[in-house]
């Protein structure tokens, strides 16, 4: 077994254990945190195979900003997973139907008919100034220009979209322009009144704190 | 499973680079030391008091001696806490902070590992650091370390992003992802370094780098006046330093990456001076005294002020600036962004 053989394993055991947890563990926080190892060492695979572009873009966008705002949400919000798994065996035929067609459907493609090393060899190494961002890059912005630029296009829209859709002004906002603010002045917020000093009749002096 | 079947070369390699990790990790440890000890003496001078110094000369011992009292006190954890996300909280804070360091290149040929990615690993390593303040706040179980852990991502995400912009105007500027490669392409002198043609982008990084490190102004995170200490209240001794340990490992960090990237790392501003780790250490070093002049200077921002700032000020800024630097390129010009 060579050495990247046996990173390789080591991965996908973590990968798989993760996988399962997600979907196995109790608390929502957990479940999440599995998801992110699970992300992060499919990034560690994705390495193994030169893909060094798509690893970190996964750590970078899946791990760093995607599954914080998760998170976020996950840990802000009270879920009660007895009520979310109430009715678990009504589904449990219909859910088992849909996973064995996947697993079917899986099967058919993925198998070693389409994807065995006869019809697929193994790739051969890159040397090391090779540069699978420039590659992408180029492939991207020349080939697949137009179909990049719709999806960019795309997602523009949606962004957009999810704005309007929850945006609300409210009543109740103490919002102050910041460029209004800047403009103060003191006498817009001080007033120095002048009074003349008094002299006050004391009575008794009262005990001094001492420090010791 | 029989060991016969593994490489021996993998083995030598995998402990070789556990020692050269060893020889980066140590030193970078002791500057996390001393940056405290700067910081305690910098902002004692810009506030005219003397700083530590009782223990050794001139209060030069001051960080062994903190870091053998922390190491002494007792871990708590809390009844309530979540205890294996308790524990994990501080080691997801280190992690991340000494992982990005194995891709800094101190001179042209002193470099853990010289990947071509690089930028773009430090980014995706960096990203990661939240997740130690976010587990601490939850796992905590306590009502001001999970504002102060919700407050920290919010901020981290929306900075990153202006912070990645900048970075792209790196990129273009050097044509490359290989933090050595960026160096290079300011060789000739003080005039060549992209501080000049990319003052918005280096301006704009610089500050989001104070941001995503959590420090003063933009410490709302700990926010001591409001939330206590926020994501870290409930922690003890070395649980405690090692978030500390993490904090400052990562201002060092953003300080180098500055230098990196804008101040042209170890090169010299001068035709007639040598290149050399020296240039790289004080340009590090002027960085992170800015750092400490911010802590001494400015009040702590607001929140939505900061929201504001991040992403109506700087997502901005990067943008207009991507699109002129871009555009200067296609000019008989683009020599002056190169």
């Amino acid at each position: 077994m060579s050495y990247t053989t046996a990173i390789f394993y080591f991965f996908a055991a973590i990968l798989v254990f993760a996988g399962l947890r997600v979907i196995t563990a109790r608390n929502p926080v957990h479940a999440a945190l599995f998801l992110v190892l699970a992300f992060f060492t499919a990034a560690g695979l994705w390495m193994l195979l030169e893909a060094e572009f798509l690893a970190i873009t996964l750590v970078l966008v899946y791990v760093g900003a995607v599954m914080v705002l998760f998170l976020f949400v996950v840990m802000m919000l009270d879920i009660n997973l007895d009520k979310l798994r109430e009715g678990f065996w009504n589904y449990a035929p219909l859910a088992g139907f849909v996973s064995v067609l996947l697993v079917i459907e899986m099967a058919l493609i993925l198998g070693s008919r389409h994807f065995g090393l006869d019809v697929m060899a193994a790739p051969a190494p890159h040397p090391a100034d090779y540069s699978n961002t420039k590659e992408l890059g180029r492939l991207i912005y020349t080939d697949y220009v137009y179909a990049f630029e719709l999806a960019a296009v795309i997602l523009l829209v949606a962004i957009v979209a999810a704005i309007a859709l929850t945006l609300r002004r409210r009543k109740d906002s103490k919002y102050i322009d910041p460029a209004e603010q800047v403009k103060v002045k003191r006498n817009d917020r001080l007033r120095i009144v002048k009074m003349g000093a008094v002299k006050r009749e004391v009575s008794g002096v009262r005990g001094e704190e001492k420090n010791p | 499973m029989e060991s016969a079947g593994m490489d021996w070369a993998a083995v030598q390699t995998v402990v070789w680079t556990l020692v050269k990790i060893m020889a980066l990790v140590v030193p970078l440890m002791l500057g996390v030391a001393y940056l405290t000890y700067a910081e305690r003496k910098v902002i004692g001078w810009m506030q005219v008091r003397i700083g530590p110094n009782r223990v050794g000369f001139q209060g030069l011992l001051q960080p062994i001696a903190d870091a053998v009292k922390l190491m002494m006190k007792e871990i708590i954890i809390p009844a309530g806490a979540n205890r294996g996300l308790f524990i994990l909280g501080p080691i997801l804070a280190i992690a991340p902070a000494l992982a990005a360091w194995a891709v800094i290149p101190f001179t042209d040929t002193l470099v853990l590992a010289n990947i071509n990615a690089g930028l773009l690993y430090v980014m995706a390593i960096t990203s990661m650091g939240v997740y130690g303040v976010i587990i601490a706040g939850w796992a905590s179980n306590s009502k001001y370390a999970f504002l102060g852990a919700m407050r920290s991502a919010a901020q981290i995400v929306s900075y990153e992003i202006a912070m990645g912009f900048a970075l792209v105007g790196v990129l273009m500027a050097a044509q490359s992802l290989n933090l050595i490669d960026i160096v290079q392409g300011q060789a000739g002198g003080l005039h060549q370094w992209y501080i000049w043609p990319l003052f918005p982008l280096f301006v704009v990084y610089l500050i989001a780098g104070v941001a995503e490190t959590n420090r003063a102004p933009f410490d709302v995170a700990e926010g001591e006046s409001e939330i206590v200490a926020g994501f870290h209240v409930e922690y003890s001794g070395m649980a405690f330093a090692v978030f500390f340990l993490a904090e400052y490992a990562n201002m060092i960090l953003i300080a180098a990456l500055t230098t990196l990237m804008f101040l042209g790392g170890w090169l010299s501003p001068v035709g007639f001076l040598p290149d050399g780790i020296v240039w790289w250490l004080a340009k590090t070093g002027f960085v992170l005294f800015l750092f400490l002049w911010f802590r001494a200077t400015f009040p702590r921002y607001r929140y939505d002020q900061i929201m504001r700032l991040g992403w109506k000020v700087f997502i901005p800024i990067t943008i207009v600036w991507i699109v002129v630097v871009g555009g200067m390129m296609q000019t008989p010009y683009g020599y002056l962004f190169h």
